[in-house]
C-alpha cells in the first residue's frame, strides 16, 4: 500500500550473522556494516555520515560479542522523505533488528525536535518545519534505562535548550 | 527506575517479551542459601530444587535474566528451563542439531559443508557408519549430507558427524539422488518437527513421500513424480502462513484431483 503523502518511510534489510571477509573481521565481535542510500542519487558524504551514526547506535546495542568474526550488514532504503529522516532510519534499523532474531540488549527510538526561532520546541517536524527551525536536533533513546544512545545536532543553539 | 524494570518471570509466561526486558526470578526455597548459588545455568547433575536453565533468548543479568530476543516466553517445569520462541531465517549452528548440509569442497581427509551458518562446517570422511581408510564413502561435491553437530560454538569452526555417539547412523549420512531442496524459516521447522504434527500427518494421507527436516532451515522432499513434489513444496512453504481451516481446504480440493 502506498505511504500517506507527507510521510518519512524508509524500508530496513538485515543479513547476519554471515561470513565475514577476512580484512573485515573482528576477532571478538561481530562486524556491523550500515549502507544508507537516498531515494534519488547516489549515496553522498550526507549519507556516509549518517551511516556511521546508526552504525555506532546499533553496535551499542547489538550483543556482538556472542557471533565473532561474522558480519552482519544493515541495508536502508529511503522511500519517502517527508522531514525527520534521521529518526526514521533510527526507527527502521531497530525494527530490522529486532525482527531478524539478532540478540539486543535493548531496543532504541528515534526521536526529533526541531527549534524555531522563538525557542519552542517542535516534536518530529515535517520538511518546512525544518528548514525554518534553528536547530534540529536527532536522539537515539534506549528502551532499557531511557538513556540517550546517539545526539546529532544541525544548526546552533545553547546549552540550556539541549536541556 | 531500576526497580520497575524487571517483572517476575511466572507472570510474563506466554506474554511476548522484548529485548531489554528484565525477568526476574523467585526466591529461593530456602531462604538461608545464598541465592548466587541457587541460580545456575546449564547442566550437570543436581537438586532440582531452585536449579534453572536458560535458553535461547535470554541472558544472565545482575538483576535476574535479560531478554535479548522478541518473542513468547516459554517456560518447562521439568527442568526449570526458561527460553524465548522467536522467529529468524538465519541459522546459527547449535550442537546436537540436526541439519542438511551441502558439500561444497573436499580437501584430503575433510569434507566443507554449507549449512546456512556464517562458517562453513567440516565433516571427517571417517564420520560414517562403516566407513575406514580403505572403504571411503562415495561424497562428491554438491551432494546433500544429514548429520549432527559434533562442536558448535561461536569460537571454533563448526564440525559435523553421521553418527551417533554408539557408531550407528540413525538415519542420517548421504542423502539419495533426485528429490528437492528448499529453504524456509527456522519456526516452521520448529513447528514441523513438534511432537504431534497436523501438518505431516495430513500430507501422509495425500501422497506417499520422504521427506528430511533440517533444524537450519532445509527441507529436503521426495514423492513418486516431480509434480507430486512440487505440489508438497507449494504446500509445506505456504502452511507457515495459513490457518489449520486453510490448510484442510487446500488439502481436500487437492486429493479430490
Amino acid at each position: 500500500t502506498p505511504s500517506p503523502p507527507g510521510s518519512t518511510s524508509v524500508l530496513a534489510g538485515l543479513y547476519g550473522p554471515a561470513e565475514a571477509k577476512s580484512s573485515r573481521e573482528l576477532p571478538d565481535r561481530a562486524a556491523l556494516e550500515v549502507l544508507l542510500r537516498p531515494k534519488v542519487g547516489l549515496p553522498g558524504v550526507l549519507e556516509r555520515s549518517r551511516e556511521q551514526l546508526l552504525r555506532q547506535t546499533c553496535e551499542a546495542v547489538l550483543l556482538g560479542g556472542l557471533h565473532p568474526r561474522t558480519a552482519v550488514t544493515l541495508v536502508l532504503q529511503v522511500l519517502s522523505d517527508a522531514g525527520s529522516l534521521l529518526s526514521c532510519c533510527l526507527n527502521a534499523a531497530c525494527m530490522g533488528m529486532l525482527d531478524a532474531g539478532l540478540p539486543l540488549s535493548s531496543l532504541f527510538c528515534g526521536v526529533t525536535c526541531a527549534l524555531d526561532p522563538s525557542g519552542a520546541i517542535v516534536l518530529d517536524p515535517d520538511t518546512q518545519q525544518e528548514q525554518e527551525a534553528r536547530a534540529v536536533l536527532t536522539f537515539a533513546i534506549d528502551s532499557a534505562e531511557r538513556k540517550v544512545l546517539m545526539a546529532n545536532t544541525k544548526g546552533s543553539c545553547s546549552v540550556e535548550e539541549v536541556r | 527506575v531500576m526497580s520497575a524494570r524487571g517483572e517476575a518471570a511466572e507472570v510474563c509466561v506466554g506474554r511476548v517479551v522484548l529485548p531489554g526486558d528484565v525477568l526476574l526470578l523467585p526466591a529461593p526455597a530456602r531462604p538461608e542459601e545464598d541465592e548466587e548459588r541457587l541460580l545456575r545455568l546449564g547442566a550437570g547433575a543436581g537438586p532440582p530444587r531452585g536449579r534453572l536453565l536458560c535458553g535461547p533468548g535470554l541472558r544472565r543479568c545482575a538483576a535476574g535474566l535479560l531478554v535479548t530476543k522478541g518473542g513468547v516466553l516459554r517456560h518447562r517445569a521439568a527442568g526449570g528451563a526458561y527460553w524465548v520462541d522467536s522467529q529468524q531465517k538465519r541459522y546459527v549452528p547449535v550442537k546436537g542439531d540436526h541439519v542438511i548440509g551441502i558439500v561444497t569442497a573436499k580437501a584430503g581427509d575433510v569434507f566443507k559443508l554449507d549449512v546456512g551458518g556464517s562458517e562453513q562446517a567440516s565433516l571427517s570422511y571417517l564420520a560414517f557408519e562403516g566407513a575406514t581408510k580403505r572403504n571411503r564413502p562415495n561424497v562428491q561435491v554438491g551432494d546433500l549430507i544429514y548429520g549432527q553437530f559434533l562442536v558448535a560454538n561461536k569460537d571454533m569452526e563448526p564440525e559435523m558427524v553421521c553418527i551417533d555417539s554408539s557408531g550407528r547412523s540413525s538415519g542420517m549420512g548421504l542423502i539419495g539422488q533426485d528429490g528437492f531442496l528448499f529453504k524456509v524459516s527456522l519456526g516452521l521447522i520448529r513447528k514441523l518437527l513438534a511432537p504431534k504434527c497436523d501438518v505431516i500427518q495430513e500430507l501422509s494421507q495425500l501422497y506417499p513421500f520422504e521427506l528430511v527436516l533440517g533444524m537450519n532451515g532445509r527441507i529436503w522432499v521426495k514423492a513418486k513424480t516431480v509434480q507430486q513434489t512440487l505440489i508438497l513444496v507449494n504446500i509445506l512453504e505456504a502452511c507457515e502462513y495459513m490457518t489449520a481451516e486453510q490448510r484442510k481446504q487446500a488439502l481436500a480440493k487437492l486429493s479430490g484431483n
